[in-house]
């Protein structure tokens, strides 16, 4: 048997534990989708794999027991999902150009969830268009609200969604929901002054829990969609590490561009001899420094005024290397 | 005198009406809701009839023109006070058949309670009334059960008709300005609705041994004691007063007075440390038994008049229907226990 395992591997294909036989790995960006794509899945799985699918813990579908030959089946057969999923493609039916840069992961966001500040799965698509395919290693995930359900710190780039919270005075009736939720279960930015809550702007987070208890509409949300993005999480075996706030209250357009940006970045100073090509992001900055990394991923950016920019960043985590 | 008016007829004939005086509807605050990407219907100024929301309730009642969230009573300094300003216009407000009904619940309370409210009366006696006619009830109304699903007492009525809008106007000043600008001239009968989905029966024979049920204690745990219930309620008339002396100068300040919720911490709180009505349950039993029993033995007639708001609002899914249609359960099981 003959198999170019670098090019299936880039073709969504893997190898596996059981000789001759692979896996199709199906991205579903923002990890919200029709449920008529999981009978496609379902299909796939029945007729070319040995009937069960793996959930992968980045919310694509892992179909396993597919014997390699049957691969440009499989790849006809996930058109109507690659087409679905609006995933970018150049030659249709030869299934998924590139699995380096990662699915787009997401929480359930607004479509569900009272804490989301922000649709995450319609910006995990429109991101997902901007970087994919890529073959470089790529990891990008969106969460709602400061909750961090969506794990994005243990990301390459995790977007936190927040919003600025509006007061108007003459609707506060002093019931002291929002300072109590804040103290409670966010970072204790309100405190009452004069029968009315003042907002430690420098602490707040933009999580919400003022708007969402404040029983008057004397708290509500900004009209602009802020965001906190952490840089260079990761998991792993060398050192471990959770992201850390890079720019907090960052809109929407500026981290499209910092993350297309950082591809250049990547390109140029990745090891020539990483394994398979793949290296995490954050091991390449530890060695050019974050400076340099920081000059190519904020080229052509404008920040919001309130934009935030944390430096210099340091990183924690376990060193197992050393 | 019935009308039919234009859409463009009728954005001039708000657009008139706020020449002189304040317009308030329902109207769209975009993103305004609770969750994100989501809107909030409730009271504004609006300039135009296009701003007005006909096909939806406002999550808010109208009572905030007449007795505002906040409100200035007073400012003071040393041996001087100084009476806040009433607006300098009267107020038009759009309101449907409940709330119109809830006006009544309004005036007995801040008039005809005892002294007349000064800063009610103040407000109230300039303001016209329009009503917006319902041609269906929406899922948590019960205004039939509560008898106030035909509006009374209105200026004027407005409600979408052939494309535009029909009216009926019972004032003799908005007559003359909607002569000018009507289309035409017909018999108007602001719609109301004979039936909802949403059904009440308050038992007759409700007394105050009802305390006693074990229901109210449900709702100790179910109910988080924010007060939602009490703020868009249009027949809640609860204040507090904030005496607030101002940051740069202690011996200047204002007076003013908040809406209050009886289901709110602190609102039994008095003068050494006490507390009353701790549980959450024994505050929703208070509310209750305030609107169904309470107020009627005051005034003679049911004070809920079935809009449905609290039990849109109610983050918990707590129904007030729901606990009204329990009592007669719960007046059984106190009697039962009785015997």
């Amino acid at each position: 048997m003959d198999v170019n395992t670098k090019l299936i591997k880039k073709n969504a294909f893997r190898v596996t534990k059981v000789r001759g036989m692979t896996a199709s790995r199906v991205r579903v960006p923002g990890g919200h989708l029709e449920a008529k794509y999981l009978g496609m899945v379902q299909e796939i799985a029945e007729e070319f794999g040995n009937g069960t699918v793996h959930i992968t813990s980045r919310q694509g579908f892992e179909i396993p027991g597919i014997p390699f030959e049957k691969m440009p089946e499989v790849n006809s057969r996930l058109q109507p999902i690659i087409e679905g999923l609006g995933i970018n493609q150049t030659d249709p039916g030869t299934g998924y150009p590139a699995s380096g840069t990662r699915n787009i992961t997401a929480c359930p966001g607004n479509r569900i969830c009272p804490y989301a500040c922000y649709d995450t799965t319609a910006f995990a698509q429109r991101i997902e268009k901007a970087i994919f395919p890529n073959d470089l290693h790529f990891k990008v995930a969106l969460t709602g609200c400061p909750n961090d359900c969506a794990k994005v710190r243990m990301h390459d780039f995790g977007i936190i969604g927040m919003t600025e919270p509006q007061f108007e005075p003459e609707r506060c009736v002093n019931c002291g929901a929002c300072i109590k939720y804040c103290r409670k279960k966010s970072v204790e930015a309100l405190q009452r002054v004069k029968f009315r809550p003042q907002r430690n702007e420098e602490k707040c987070i933009g999580c919400g829990e003022c708007v969402i208890n404040c029983p008057m509409r004397a708290w509500t949300r900004s009209e602009q969609k802020y965001y906190k993005l952490t840089l260079l999480g990761r998991t792993g075996k060398r050192n471990p590490r959770l992201g850390e706030d890079f720019i907090k209250w960052i809109d929407e357009d500026s981290i499209v561009k910092i993350i297309v940006n950082a591809y250049e970045y990547v390109t140029k100073y990745v090891d020539p001899e990483a394994p398979g090509g793949k290296e995490h992001i954050g091991y390449i900055v530890d060695r050019t420094g974050f400076e340099e990394f920081e000059k190519f991923i904020m080229q052509g950016v404008t920040l919001p005024e309130k934009a935030e920019v944390f430096k210099p960043l340091y990183w924690k985590g376990p060193h197992f290397d050393r | 005198m019935g009308y039919i008016l234009s859409p463009e007829a009728a954005d001039r004939l708000i657009a008139s009406l706020a020449d002189d005086c304040l317009v308030f509807a329902p109207k769209r605050f975009v993103g305004g809701a609770v969750f994100s990407d989501l809107d909030c219907i409730r009271y504004g100024e609006v300039k135009t009839a296009g701003e007005i929301v006909f096909d939806q309730k406002s999550d808010y009642s109208f009572k905030e023109i007449l007795t505002p969230v906040c409100q200035a009573l007073f400012y003071f300094t040393e041996d001087q006070i100084k009476e806040a300003d009433a607006p300098e216009k009267g107020a038009v407000v759009f309101l449907r058949s409940c709330d119109l009904h809830a006006v009544k619940r309004l005036d007995d309370i801040y008039l005809n309670n005892g002294e007349e409210d000064y800063y009610y009366r103040r407000l109230r006696d300039r303001v016209k009334f329009v009503v917006m006619g319902c041609s269906e009830a929406f899922d948590s109304c019960f205004c039939v059960d509560m008898g106030t699903n035909v509006p009374e007492g209105y200026n004027m009525s407005m409600e979408p008709a052939e494309g535009g809008f029909a009216i009926d106007c019972r004032d003799a000043e908005l007559d003359e300005l909607l002569g000018s600008l009507a289309d035409r001239e017909c018999d108007v009968e602001p719609s109301h609705v004979e039936e909802t989905k949403t059904r009440v029966k308050i038992p007759e024979g409700l007394t105050q041994d009802v305390m006693r049920s074990k229901i109210w204690d449900e709702y100790d745990g179910r109910c988080i004691a924010c007060g939602r219930c009490n703020f868009v309620c249009p027949t809640c008339t609860c204040y507090t007063m904030q005496d607030l002396f101002y940051t740069e100068n202690g011996r200047v300040g204002e007076r003013r007075r908040v809406q209050a919720s009886c289901m709110v911490d602190g609102f039994t709180d008095v003068a050494g440390g006490g507390s009353y009505r701790k549980k959450n349950g024994e505050r929703m039993r208070f509310k209750t038994l305030h609107k169904a029993l309470d107020y009627k033995q005051r005034f003679g007639y049911q004070m809920c008049v079935g809009c449905g708001r609290c039990d849109d609002v109610c983050p918990e899914y707590i129904s007030f229907s729901r606990i009204l249609n329990r009592l007669g359960d719960m007046m059984e099981e106190v009697n039962t226990d009785a015997e």
